[in-house]
Formats: structure tokens, C-alpha cells, sequence
């Protein structure tokens, strides 16, 4: 294999990796945006999509197209548990208390799934079968061609629904001011709700769309949960295009690395990154610094 | 300070006859566990319950100390008491300077940030095989010895473990109760307030930083010269949330809570064997109960709840 060809696989590999991030991202920075609570319990939501579809499939053998749809239910009815026992019961909490509340409820999760499934890896097969495709000399599955549609309908349609619905206006109101926007009368923790139904939704999905790359286990949330985090860092929190741009770049970036550096610290690139931004634009790459008011 | 001191005197009274009650040495082995765990816990509440900084990545300054330690003995031959003060002191430092960058962030965010520098410490401890052995861990770390004395069975150990534990337990007390403890409460409350006050806010946070990082040092080291074997699974993200689990059971700020909050923690999974895979769901819970209902931990949250139930029966008497 040439350079190059080697060069675009990477790209390839890292853009699909990359939007899964962007997925997650997005979901830290909905819920974000709404409650100012970073979720740590995020890549609980992507684990249970993953891990949901695959016992759907293989205990009741339903069609894919069915399965998926029914995982990503369960996953948010867990998200909307979450918000109500752990989120909603807490008022005028401490950041502290919230991080270590969320933490709590993700290894809660995480617990239970141990104990509800088992601590093997499971595969889940294609959506449309394992044959590789060769596309400018490197081959790719066609779950990467899933991974790619999928997430730009996804962030199409959050795209429609934060700029043109009602609800989604009212959330972003939320997100500038949430004492302004109860003002007005838009019901805040109703906003609060959406939100953890949309990021448990979105989230469960990028873990059904990626299992079939990377298998799937109890344990994969806490990994891929901080590197969507790390993506929604670099595009400053927003519910838009940065996080969707951070994910893409942290997956070419971890993917080159990989590829071209070491493969056992693939992992150590994207808390590097993670703590580099942090200490040099805590903002984000895209945007400009606010002062904090206190 | 009598009273702190009356406390201490009690606690080192214990700490002393309680070997002699405990025939069986593996509760002895138990306890030297409590030992190190309280000595991490402590160091833990330094930072989390004075200063109000929350670390998720203190499993990696430990886990820095222990294998710091066994490097340096095992493979330079160095002596065991040289490794682990300069073992402290180079984990002091690199926590020095990573603490002035790191500590600027607030809540959230510096939660991700220690999370993220624990999980880079825990890859290279698996990823620098050369060094660390890797998954497979690190074995023949010798033992500790002071002249002809070699700290190689239970009982010697737990002696060793517990004196440095009191020392711990000393220093952070008596460090609570002065001058900077006071400014660290105040920083706790509100930074912006204690800066107007005069308090140097930010290069104290960063010093609390170290300090504690030192102490998870040297709880390291006298873990890997007290086990003698080392590998990366100590030193996880689990293990991290399991000392935070035991400052918030104890209670943020209190220092004895700590002590309680790592015996709990290290009794419990030994006195439910069978529970063996499922300490981590109870620690959730516990993290989740304890954040929301006693919020100042069992030491202080405890006499809170009777006081909050006792004002009711003297209103129902008058």
C-alpha cells in the first residue's frame, strides 16, 4: 500500500470515528446548554444503544430495523430515569455535588449493565453486510458510509429543530440565560427534560452505529464518553457546527496518530488534546473568551 | 486544639493495641490497607474538601509513587528510603507545574481535566512495558528495611504504615486548624472573597495540589515496598472514584471523616467476599445517596440529622 492510499485510510477511518464523537459531543453540550451540568453519565447512554440492540437482536431476532429504534427508546427512557431520580430532585446544588452525582450515576449504570449482560464483548453485525469497499484506494466498511449519512441527518435535523421549532428556541433561550427564559414563561425544566431526552437519544445512537466497527461491552462508555466531551471542548460547548468540527478533527487526529505514531497510545492523544485546549483556549478553538461574572 | 489533640491520642491508642486484639494476621492485612487508603483519602480531602478542588485522576499520582518507587529500587538498585523521598519530591513537582494550568479551571471542567491527566498516567503504566512491565505488572519490589529490621511480614508492616498514617493524619489536622487552612475554606466558599481578603488564591491552590499529590506519593511507594508487586489495574479510574467515594462518606473537610470513609470502604467489599464485582454499583449508590441526602458526610452530617429532628420535639413540648 502506498503512503497516500495509507494517508486517505486514515482520514477515512478518523472522519467516521470522528462524527461518532461529534454525536456525543453533541449531546454533552445539549445538556450542557440547558442545565450548565457536564452529564458524565454521557457514554453510559451510547454503551446501552450499543448494547441494547445487539440483545434485541440476538435473544428475540428482530430486524435491525426494528431493533435500533427499540434500543434507542430504552436507552432514553433510562435518560429520562436519570434526569428525574438524579437531576431533578437537586436544587441549587454545588458544580461539585452535580459532578459527583452524575459520576455516581454512571458507574451506577454501568453496574447494573455488568450485572443485566456480562462483561464480554458482543458484536453486532453490519447494517449492510461486511464486504469492504475501496473508495481512492482505501477500503472501507460500508458501516463507515452508516456511520457518515447517519450523522449528518442527525445533525441536519437538530440543525432544523434548534433554529426553527419552538421547543428548540425556547432551549436555546435556556442556554443564554435560564433565568430570562423562565421569565418569559418558557417552562425551564421541561427544557431540562428535552434535553436529556434528546442527548440520551443521540447519544445511544452513535453507540448502535459505531458496535459494528468496534464491538461493545459494559464498559465502553466511559472511554468514548470523554472523548465526545473532548470534542464538545474544542468546539466551546455549542450545540452546532464546533462540536461537529472537534469530533471530526480529534477523530483524524487519533487515527493519524495511531496510525503514524503508536497505536497503544491512540487513546493518550485525545486526553492530551483534551488538556491542551483546556489550558490554552478553555473556550474552544471557534470561539471568542467571555469574562465570568461572579 | 486540646480537643484535636485528645482526639489524635485516641485514635494513636487505638492504632496501637489494635494489632494485639487481631490474633489473625490477614485482618492485620486488611488493616494496613486502611492505613494506605486513609493516608490517600486524607490527601484527597486536602484538595477536595478544603481547597473545594475536585481531583479524578489521584489514582495517578499514587500509582506515579509506586512505580517511581519500584523502578528506582528494583531495576537502578537504588535504596528503598532514597526512592521514595525523591519519588514525593518529583511528584510534588510535576504536580506543581501541571497545578497552575490545571487549577485554573473550575468545577466541571476540572473535573474532565484531572480525569483526563489520571487516565494518561494509567495508559502509560500499562503502554511503557520497558519501564513498567505493563499490564502483566512490575514484581520483586524489595522491602523496606532501618538497620538490621526488615519490614517483611503483616505485623512489622502495619506498624510501618500506621506510623506514617498518623503523620498524615497530624500534619493535615494541624494544617486544617492554621492560617491556611482558613484561607483554604475561604477559597472553598468563594475564590473571588478570599483574593480581596489577600489570600494568594491561586499559587495556594496549586501548593495544596502538590501536597497531596506527595502524600498519594508516598502511600504509593509504601504500597509497592509493602506488596512487593505492582500492576496498572491499582491505579485506574475506579480506584480514583473509590477515594472520592471515601472523602464524601467521611465528609468534605473533615479529617478524621477520611479516616472513617477508608475504613468503610476497605471492610466492606472484604466482609461482602461475594459482592466481589458489584462494589462498584454500591459505591455509585453510595456517591448518589450520600451527595444528596448528607451532604456533609457521616462525621458532621450524622449529629445534623438528630439536631434537625430535636428542634421538633421541643417545639411540640413549648
Amino acid at each position: 500500500m502506498q503512503i497516500s492510499d495509507q494517508l486517505t485510510q486514515y482520514l477515512f477511518s478518523g472522519l467516521a470515528t470522528g462524527a461518532i464523537y461529534a454525536l456525543i459531543g453533541l449531546g454533552f453540550a445539549i445538556i450542557y446548554n440547558a442545565t450548565g451540568i457536564i452529564n458524565f453519565a454521557q457514554g453510559e447512554f451510547v454503551m446501552l444503544g450499543g448494547m441494547f440492540t445487539v440483545t434485541l437482536i440476538n435473544t428475540t431476532g428482530l430486524h435491525p430495523g426494528v431493533a435500533v429504534p427499540c434500543a434507542i427508546i430504552l436507552t432514553t427512557v433510562v435518560g429520562i430515569l436519570f434526569e428525574r431520580l438524579a437531576i431533578r430532585p437537586l436544587k441549587s446544588a454545588t458544580p461539585l455535588s452535580l459532578v459527583i452525582i452524575t459520576i455516581g450515576g454512571s458507574i451506577l449504570i454501568r453496574g447494573i449493565a455488568m450485572l443485566f449482560w456480562d462483561k464480554d464483548t458482543h458484536a453486532l453485525p453490519g447494517f449492510s453486510g461486511d464486504e469492504p469497499i475501496t473508495i481512492y484506494g482505501a477500503s472501507l466498511m460500508p458501516q463507515h458510509l452508516w456511520i457518515f449519512a447517519v450523522t449528518i441527518v442527525v445533525i441536519g435535523m437538530s440543525k432544523i429543530f434548534f433554529s426553527y421549532t419552538i421547543s428548540g428556541k425556547a432551549m436555546r433561550a435556556c442556554s443564554y440565560n435560564i433565568r430570562a427564559a423562565s421569565l418569559i414563561g418558557i417552562d425551564v425544566r421541561r427544557m431540562v427534560l428535552f434535553a436529556f431526552i434528546i442527548s440520551s437519544a443521540m447519544g445511544s445512537l452513535a453507540g448502535i452505529i459505531i458496535a459494528p466497527l468496534t464491538m461493545t461491552s459494559y464498559d465502553v462508555g466511559i472511554m468514548i464518553g470523554i472523548k465526545g466531551f473532548c470534542a464538545a471542548i474544542i468546539g466551546g460547548m455549542s450545540s452546532g457546527f464546533g462540536t461537529v468540527l472537534g469530533g471530526l478533527l480529534l477523530g483524524v487526529l487519533e487515527s493519524l496518530g495511531a496510525g503514524l505514531v503508536s497505536s497503544g497510545y491512540k487513546d493518550a492523544i485525545a486526553f492530551v488534546i483534551l488538556l491542551l485546549i483546556l489550558f490554552i483556549r478553555p473556550q474552544g478553538l471557534f470561539k471568542k473568551a467571555e469574562t465570568e461574572r461572579v | 486544639m486540646k480537643r484535636e489533640l485528645l482526639k489524635f491520642l485516641i485514635l494513636a491508642i487505638l492504632v496501637a493495641i489494635l494489632p494485639t486484639l487481631l490474633s489473625g494476621s490477614y485482618l492485620v492485612n486488611v488493616l494496613i490497607f486502611v492505613g494506605i487508603h486513609t493516608m490517600l483519602a486524607v490527601a484527597l480531602n486536602l484538595l477536595l474538601g478544603f481547597a473545594g478542588q475536585i481531583s479524578l485522576g489521584h489514582a495517578g499520582f499514587f500509582g506515579l509513587g509506586a512505580y517511581a518507587s519500584a523502578i528506582l529500587t528494583t531495576t537502578y538498585g537504588i535504596n528503598p528510603w532514597i526512592a521514595m523521598v525523591a519519588a514525593a519530591v518529583a511528584v510534588s513537582l510535576l504536580a506543581f507545574a501541571i497545578g497552575f494550568p490545571i487549577l485554573k479551571l473550575k468545577g466541571h471542567y476540572l473535573a474532565m481535566a484531572t480525569l483526563g491527566l489520571g487516565i494518561i498516567f494509567f495508559i502509560v503504566f500499562n503502554e511503557a512495558v520497558e519501564l513498567t512491565g505493563g499490564p502483566s505488572g512490575f514484581s520483586g519490589i524489595p522491602n523496606l528495611k532501618i538497620g538490621s529490621i526488615t519490614f517483611d511480614n503483616d505485623l512489622k508492616n502495619y506498624g510501618l504504615i500506621w506510623l506514617f498514617t498518623l503523620v498524615t493524619v497530624l500534619l493535615s489536622v494541624n494544617l486544617a486548624n492554621s492560617r491556611i487552612g482558613r484561607a483554604l475554606r475561604a477559597i472553598h466558599d468563594s475564590e473571588v472573597a478570599a483574593r480581596v481578603m489577600g489570600v494568594n488564591a491561586r499559587l495556594l491552590k496549586v501548593q495544596i495540589f502538590a501536597l497531596s499529590a506527595g502524600i498519594s506519593a508516598i502511600a504509593g511507594s509504601l504500597y509497592a515496598h509493602t506488596m512487593g508487586f505492582i500492576s496498572p489495574t491499582s491505579f485506574g479510574f475506579n480506584f480514583s472514584i473509590e477515594l472520592i467515594t471515601m472523602v464524601i462518606i467521611g465528609g468534605l473537610g473533615s479529617i478524621y471523616g477520611s479516616l472513617i470513609g477508608a475504613f468503610i470502604l476497605t471492610i466492606l467489599p472484604e466482609a461482602l467476599r461475594t459482592f466481589q464485582d458489584y462494589d462498584i454499583i454500591i459505591y455509585g449508590i453510595i456517591l448518589i445517596l450520600m451527595t444528596m441526602f448528607l451532604p456533609g458526610g457521616l462525621v458532621r452530617g450524622i449529629p445534623g440529622l438528630l439536631a434537625r429532628l430535636r428542634p421538633a420535639d421541643k417545639q411540640e413540648e413549648g
